[in-house]
């Protein structure tokens, strides 16, 4: 089934969840196609006009409309309980989970500008640090994502986890995932946002437990270097700028404030 | 009369209102969803950034504009009066009572606008990047008083202000062409004891433009 | 008003007295009103639809070496300036103008008028008995204001800076900030094309919904309308109240644009989330105004062509009244993602679903309309069956989409698109195709030719669905909508054969309507006359000439008798029996 709807590979917590409410919808949906297609190929057939036939004169059958209402209304609202749950799990910052990490995505025409908290893991200090269009996290780690917009509203949007949250000028919305396999993934806008919206693509990296310590350090230290020396981080590093420290803080300072 | 005109004037009727004033009803239903609509953006914004809305009377010139609200307030019973003038077939009332409507509806008009001038003067204006209220007291003060005084409220309640009271001033400016209109239409003997129709559109008209203005009046200049 | 009689009076004495000009042009007739919108609209189409065209062979050709899509030149582009073609290669600028302009084109001056603008104006009056609308001059303004919010729309493309390209939905703050669009004026005449047209179906819809309520011929109860003025009554009465919202709001944007205002930027404490609120708010009930009337013309055609009453008509009529009512509290389902309270995404989720349920009805409805009927398999009657068979579909897809935790993954993507041209092209096109088969005859005393119809509804059903039913996946697979160049994500350039396949379908979909093009045109000088009556129908624009003269039925006094699906009524002598007929001895059944 996934590869009649091509669902990308879901590598995340409730991606699952989302697939399998996709799935039973899609079952449902099916069925119906089904027997409302099959039907009219058969009446169209069956009823054909034929000389000599007459038609059936009648103006309806209150019980079928009862019937078929009452099965319509009695599976749309199966499918609204059993969504609640899960959109708000997803959705509702109160039933977010303990994250480990912190991050702010901001987004700007046309880049992903991610803040990471630095050593002292946390958001709105000096440590903190910027990498564009490079999404770096750990594996089997609940992640929770500030997003906000610095012109106009995109839309952060990771297909093998399953996340899409607008970013909106003017706001700060939370969001959050689990990554469960560690690889490279994609960061889309799925939100026209001006003429690079196309392109406005970037790279979710999931770190192994080990690597991410690596990593996570290595980018602190590469920081901390180029600060001290006033350099900026060459772009062909592939970690692509930092905006300083203090650009850091103050992102940081407004995600905090709302 | 041909069947076909017949027809048209007076068509089975659910409710048992002629064309014209069926139509008139419909007409302000769509008025009511368009106020709303910004009625509704001046609450959600207000709500939303109460720092940039001053306190009543700070800025705009309430004891004026209520004096103005009374004024609209005569004019429809002014166009009250014309339509019972007609229903009794009195020419001469109907024409004086409109045009009275007409006269009370350009003063209005005209008081708004010169609010308008003066607040603009104060700073007060619907462009964000031009807004620097600094209310009636400091102007009153002087020119020493205005400069250095402080910015009451912020752009967006200049936006709605004059987004709301600027499209109900368009929607009264209308009707007193309109009324002109029926004015004219009297002088050459339109309208009967029997043909009240033109008459009664035109007082539904006029009596929503004074509802919307008093809701307006107490959202925006008494809260 | 009687200035109004005198003039009609005048009018119907000395018919052959009046000047081209005022018999054509600036006609107060509803008929020829309604006609004028079909040729406008149609023109519109064929517009919107070159557009997409385009759209498509960007889509199918990017030219993005790096990936190995080498690209090939737009047909056609040299005619282009360079702001738009460059080198054959499209601007990704203009690409955005092209998904914004066939969408706003589509909508607004393609599928309302040929729904509304058209049928309308010239069924109603004819339907319910009456001989024009209660307004007949505020019709003729109507339609003299929708054809300059037409033109000024097609300007737009000319203007420094282009057309508007933030998007049929127009989101601030893209929409109202030239420095993040790139478009000044072309944004600015989009506003004001649409307040113009909004003013244009408000005067349209006043007209419709007194001339219902007040024009009705003697006998002719609410419970004996056919079910296409019953759509085209509710159609209007949302028109009435949704337009104005959407005024405001387009004007709040031209402010912006303009005079400096700040309504949706946030620097100066306006909300993005506004405009969205401001739109939707409008925007769902015009999506149901763009389907509604055409479910009205396939209860008429599937009756008519399955000999037999409409299954439940009293049930289509509250599902109607239903879906006029429950679709002004859906909206919020275009903004799960936006970033508004979750605990709004639940309240939109459960009125969305309940939306279902009287769409469902109605399709069930038409199964049982045409179990057990005596079928003529007409043109008229394959297009309004396609509605049914595309319709539901579309309505199926809803129902992902309709779940807010499902919605996360295929919001804004193609499954949207897939999901929105089933129900607005096999659903609003299909319908719109019947209405014009089934009353050509009617409005231009010709019939259109048969066998050509026939092909050009199974080319367009065949192509339709090649082309509109891979975007499910194409979503599903995490393809995003509005994008100039879909290989520049793995994950989408891998299903490029797809975009491909895609648009060769499209081009030949847009090649088969040619065929309708042509029999229209051809059948309005060449087609066989047409009878009072040949579809043997049973409503009372079937008891007019054909085409009706000013007036309709002249001094001819009206009478209905019963309603107008009494199809194979037993006693009766045919298997049709007109609303008109007193066929005494036939029972008339209690309400309907």
């Amino acid at each position: 089934m996934n590869d009649f709807w091509r669902l990308p590979p879901n590598v995340s917590t409730y991606g699952g969840e989302i697939d399998s409410m996709f799935h039973l919808i899609a079952w449902i949906t099916i069925v119906v196609f089904f027997l409302v297609e099959i039907l009219i190929v058969v009446f169209l057939f069956r009823y054909r006009g034929r000389p000599g036939r007459t038609a059936k004169y009648t103006h309806g059958n209150s019980r079928m409309e009862i019937l078929w209402t009452t099965a319509t209304a009695l599976i749309v609202l199966f499918i609204g309980v059993i969504s609640r749950g899960l959109w708000l799990e997803i959705k509702d910052p109160r039933h977010f989970p303990q994250p480990g990490l912190e991050l702010i995505v901001t987004a700007k025409q046309f880049e992903w500008n991610v803040t990471y908290p630095g050593a002292d893991n946390q958001l709105g200090t000096a440590d903190d640090f910027v990498r564009r269009n490079q999404l770096h996290v750990p594996v089997d780690v609940p992640v929770r994502i500030t997003l906000q917009s610095e012109d106009v509203i995109h839309s952060f949007y990771l297909p093998q986890l399953r996340l899409k949250q607008d970013a909106v000028p003017g706001m700060h919305i939370p969001a959050w995932f689990e990554a469960t396999l560690p690889g490279e993934y994609t960061v889309g806008c799925a939100e026209l946002c001006g003429l690079g919206h196309y392109r406005m693509k970037g790279a979710l990296t999931v770190h192994s437990a080990a690597d991410w310590q690596q990593w996570y350090t290595q980018e602190q230290q590469r920081t901390a270097a180029a600060r001290a020396t006033g350099a900026p981080l060459a772009a062909s590093d592939g970690a692509a700028a930092d905006d300083g420290a203090a650009g850091a803080t103050v992102l940081a300072a407004a995600a905090h404030s709302h | 009369m041909t069947i076909a005109a017949a027809a048209m004037d007076r068509g089975t009727s659910s409710f048992g209102v002629y064309n014209v004033k069926l139509g008139m009803w419909v007409f302000l239903l769509s008025e009511v969803m368009f106020f709303t609509g910004l009625i509704g953006t001046y609450i959600i914004l207000r709500f939303a950034n109460p720092e940039q809305f001053a306190r009543p009377g700070e800025v705009l010139n309430v004891p004026l504009t209520a004096a103005n609200t009374f004024f609209l307030i005569c004019s429809s019973v002014t166009m009250v009066k014309a339509y019972a003038e007609i229903e009794r077939g009195n020419q001469q009332g109907l024409k004086r009572y409109l045009v009275a409507t007409a006269l009370i509806g350009m003063l209005f008009v005209g008081i708004q606008g010169v609010e308008y001038w003066k607040l603009a003067h104060e700073g007060f204006v619907p462009v964000a990047a031009l807004y620097k209220a600094v209310g009636r007291h400091a102007a009153e003060a002087g020119e020493a008083g205005a400069v250095g005084a402080a910015v009451l409220g912020g752009p967006l309640y200049g936006t709605t202000f004059y987004t709301m009271t600027g499209f109900h001033g368009a929607h009264v400016t209308i009707g007193v062409l309109c009324l002109w209109f029926t004015v004219y239409q009297a002088y050459r003997g339109r309208y009967s004891a029997q043909n009240v129709a033109g008459v009664e559109a035109m007082g539904l008209y006029w009596h929503f433009v004074d509802l919307v203005w008093i809701i307006l009046f107490t959202i925006v200049y008494l809260i | 008003m009687s200035t109004v009689a005198t003039a009609h009076e005048t009018a119907a004495h000395t018919h052959e007295e009046i000047p081209f000009l005022r018999k054509y042009i600036f006609s107060t007739d509803h008929k020829v009103i309604g006609i004028q919108f079909l040729f406008m609209s149609l023109f519109f189409l064929l517009v919107g639809g070159l557009l997409a065209m385009a759209m498509r062979w960007q889509l199918a050709f990017p030219a993005n070496p790096n990936a190995g899509f080498e690209g090939r030149p737009l047909p056609g582009g040299g005619l282009l300036p360079e702001t738009m073609v460059a080198g054959g290669v499209m601007l990704p600028e203009f690409y955005n103008a092209l998904v914004t302009m066939h969408g706003t084109i589509m909508v607004f001056f393609a599928i309302m008028p040929l729904l509304i603008g058209v049928w309308a104006n010239y069924l109603i009056p004819l339907q319910i008995g009456a001989p024009d609308m209660a307004f007949p001059r505020l019709n003729m303004a109507s339609f003299w204001m929708a054809m300059p919010a037409g033109m000024m729309m097609l300007a737009s493309f000319a203007v420094v800076g282009g057309a508007a390209n933030a998007g049929w939905t127009a989101y601030a703050p893209l929409s109202v900030m030239p420095e993040y669009s790139g478009v000044h004026l072309g944004q600015q005449l989009w506003e004001l094309s649409l307040v113009i047209l909004g003013f244009s179906s408000l005067m349209g819809a006043v007209n419709y919904i007194t001339t219902i309520v007040n024009m009705r011929a003697p006998g002719m109860t609410w419970f004996r309308l056919p079910l296409s003025t019953w759509a085209l009554f509710i159609t209007s009465i949302l028109l009435l109240l949704a337009i104005p919202v959407l005024a405001g709001g387009l004007i709040m944007q031209f402010f912006d644009q303009t005079i400096g205002t700040g309504f949706f930027k946030p620097d100066d404490g306006g909300q993005p989330l506004l405009w969205q609120h401001l739109f939707w708010f409008f925007g769902h009930p015009e999506v149901y105004i763009l389907i509604l009337p055409a479910m009205g013309f396939v209860s008429d055609i599937l009756a008519n062509g399955a000999r037999k009453p409409v299954f439940g008509y009293a049930a289509m009529v509250w599902a109607i009244v239903g879906i006029g009512f429950i679709g002004w509290i859906v909206w919020g389902h275009h903004m799960f993602m936006s970033g508004m309270n979750p605990m709004l995404g639940g309240f939109f989720m459960v009125t969305t679903l309940m939306i279902a349920v009287p769409s469902a009805i109605k399709t069930f409805n038409w199964l049982g309309t045409i179990w057990g009927g005596n079928i003529r398999f007409h043109t008229p009657f394959l297009h309004a069956i396609s509605f049914v068979a595309l319709f539901v579909i579309g309505g199926l897809s809803g129902v992902f989409v309709a779940s807010a935790p499902v919605d996360i993954p295929l919001h804004d993507t193609y499954f949207v698109v897939a999901h929105i041209h089933y129900v607005l092209v096999g659903g609003s096109l299909f319908g719109i195709f019947g209405a014009i088969t089934f009353w050509f005859p009617k409005m231009f005393g010709r019939m259109m030719n048969e066998p050509l119809g026939k092909i050009h509804w199974a080319l367009t059903f065949v192509f339709f669905n090649l082309t509109f039913f891979p975007m499910h996946m194409l979503g599903s697979g995490g393809m995003m909508r509005r994008l100039y160049d879909p290989t520049q994500y793995p994950h989408i350039a891998q299903y490029q054969d797809t975009n491909i396949f895609i648009t060769y379908s499209a081009l030949l979909l847009f090649a088969s309507q040619f065929i309708f093009m042509f029999n229209f045109f051809w059948s309005l000088f060449r087609g066989r006359k047409a009878s009072e009556n040949p579809w043997e129908a049973n409503s009372l624009e079937w008891t007019a000439p054909s085409p009706p003269p000013h007036g309709n039925w002249g001094d001819r006094k009206l009478k209905v008798y019963r309603g107008p699906y009494e199809y194979s009524a037993p006693g009766a002598s045919a298997d049709y029996l007109l609303q008109t007929d007193p066929a005494q001895g036939v029972p008339a059944p209690a309400s309907h």
